[in-house]
């Protein structure tokens, strides 16, 4: 099982909402994945040649202080942090490739949760009650978020296998399901100069559409793509610094349900996660179709391109 | 008691609603139901066993009027996966569409959906009639056993993929069929005993606009030209 939930709004006037409207959504789905909770956010976007980046590390007391020094260090520019929980959230003026090869340059007493203009990722072990609390979800602003909860099946219950998945800059995504083929293109993409954090099927899923977009596919084009390469059972929803796409399986044996009003698009693994949107009475709904791309904005190119 | 009883699930459980119906279990009357803020909730109206009235309003989740028996459940709303799951007897009526696997092994009685219904609807259907009035899913009857599946408009890839005895009339077009499905010929004893079954569903089409499918009957046995297979 696992359970999925995203919300993408198309009324900038619910931006202030976000997390209120999202919680709901997302402790909905505790029965379908009780073993780890995670959100992407997409909000405050780092100026021009700045960036964002959340790491993790699982003392609540850990040296963030420290990490940003070195990163001051390394770079001669100012780096604003904050700790949220166990995650810390790091701005700098720093341009992607050289701040991943100063991550990659030694080994870190932290793991990278997400790197990006818009993006954060915050994940944890545990229920969503829990993770949505300590990371005081409800408060959010943005324009779209994206969860999932997680019951385990492919790779063990640790924050670094929890959703969603981000590889590259301002792309994440939530899997429910399992790929027969991540270990053959695990491989493949390595070759290609993919690098991959665990053993999670879904992490593959996720490098495989940012290299494709890197390639300088749009999310739609990429998307189309997967249903060629990837072979298993999934319904996958994508966030991208301004897109929200949702795909699902030639088979769909995985769940997925949305809705649309003019103000919001939502998607769900179930209906009772979307029942709590205002307005919901009025919306489009719907089942997406197997095999099918549906994106809602995604008209910037991938960023680094 | 009083003719209705209303439960509003956000007041009140899934599970006061579902011992208040099984407490009624075995007679052959009772009040009539009435379920509010149905709220997508999972296992409503689920293992009745007597001829109630149950109207439910808003959209349910998974597994609505399993197991039923002789009661008559209407959705006001959509329903989730495995709608009417073995139901045994009675009727259940969904007024929007229905997920996938709706009226699953189900073994008698009779399901209506007036929108549509998505993938697997019927699989391992076993003696339930299913009338969809609007298109359903790939893999629809499949393995399907006993009983009629009426899809008053398209029918997705694979229709009646590894077919038993299960009778499958479909009004529109089919994507493909599934292994061991073909498209047989609509006798007048079949036109009548369509005819009676719209009618009951009450849907507005007349019988001889549809088209029969059923089993070739090939799968039933081990062909020995196919052991190069194995």
């Amino acid at each position: 099982m696992c359970g999925i939930v995203g919300l993408y709004l198309k009324n900038p006037a619910l931006e202030s909402e976000l997390g209120a409207l999202f919680e709901p959504m997302l402790l909905e789905m505790t029965q379908r994945g009780p073993d780890s909770t995670g959100f992407a956010v997409y909000r405050d976007p780092a100026a021009a040649g700045s960036l964002k980046l959340v790491l993790q590390n699982p003392a609540l007391d850990f040296d963030w202080a420290h990490v940003a020094a070195s990163l001051t260090d390394a770079f001669k520019v100012d780096v604003d942090f904050r700790r949220e929980h166990t995650h810390c959230l790091i701005r700098l003026a720093v341009g992607e490739g050289a701040l991943r090869a100063w991550l990659a340059a030694e080994p870190r007493p932290f793991s990278v949760v997400s790197i990006g203009q818009h993006i954060e990722i915050y994940k944890e072990v545990g229920l969503p009650i829990e993770v949505a609390n300590a990371f005081k979800l409800k408060g959010l602003q943005g324009s779209h978020i994206i969860g999932h909860t997680r019951m385990a099946t492919e790779s063990a219950v640790t924050t670094a296998g929890s959703h969603p998945f981000s590889t590259g800059s301002d792309l994440c995504l939530v899997h429910n399901g399992s790929l027969s083929n991540h270990n053959r293109l695990r491989r493949k993409l390595e070759k290609a100069g993919a690098v991959f954090r665990t053993e999670n099927d879904s992490e593959v899923a996720a490098q495989y559409l940012d290299v494709q977009m890197q390639q300088g596919a749009t999310l739609s084009e990429a998307l189309t793509h997967a249903l060629a390469d990837l072979d298993g059972f999934y319904t996958f929803t994508i966030g991208t610094s301004d897109g929200f796409a949702v795909l699902r399986d030639p088979i769909a044996c995985k769940p997925a349900v949305m809705a649309e009003t003019d103000d919001w698009v939502a998607m769900a693994s179930e209906y009772r996660a979307l029942a709590c949107l205002p307005g919901v009475k009025g919306a489009r709904l719907w089942e997406p179709e197997p095999a099918t791309v549906y994106v809602w904005g995604g008209e910037r190119a991938a960023a680094g391109h | 008691m009083s003719n209705e009883q209303v439960f509003d699930l956000t007041a009140r459980s899934v599970r006061e609603l579902n011992q208040a119906l099984h407490d009624l279990n075995g007679t052959t009357t009772g009040p009539q139901f009435k379920v509010l803020n149905a709220q997508g909730n999972h296992a409503l109206a689920v293992g009745i066993d007597a001829p109630l009235d149950v109207e439910i309003d808003g959209h349910v989740g998974y597994y609505c009027a399993g197991m039923n028996k002789h009661a008559r459940v209407t959705i006001h709303g959509n329903a989730g996966t495995g709608l009417a799951e073995n139901i045994m007897s009675g009727v259940v009526r969904v007024k929007g569409n229905a997920s996938q696997a709706a009226a699953a092994t189900g073994r008698g009685g009779l399901v209506i959906i007036e929108g549509d219904a998505s993938a697997r609807c019927g699989i391992s259907m076993k003696g339930v009639d299913i009338v969809v009035q609007g298109s359903v899913g790939h893999m629809s009857a499949f393995m399907a056993q006993r009983g009629r599946l009426v899809v008053c408009g398209n029918a997705g890839a694979a229709l009646g993929d590894s077919l038993y005895e299960a009778e499958i009339f479909v009004r529109g077009t089919v994507a493909d069929l599934g292994a061991d499905c073909i498209e047989k010929e609509m006798t007048p004893e079949h036109l009548s005993e369509l005819g009676a079954l719209l009618d009951t569903a009450a849907m507005p089409f007349k019988a001889s606009e549809f088209r029969r499918y059923g089993s070739a009957r090939k799968l039933y046995h081990f062909n020995i030209d196919n052991a190069d297979a194995y």
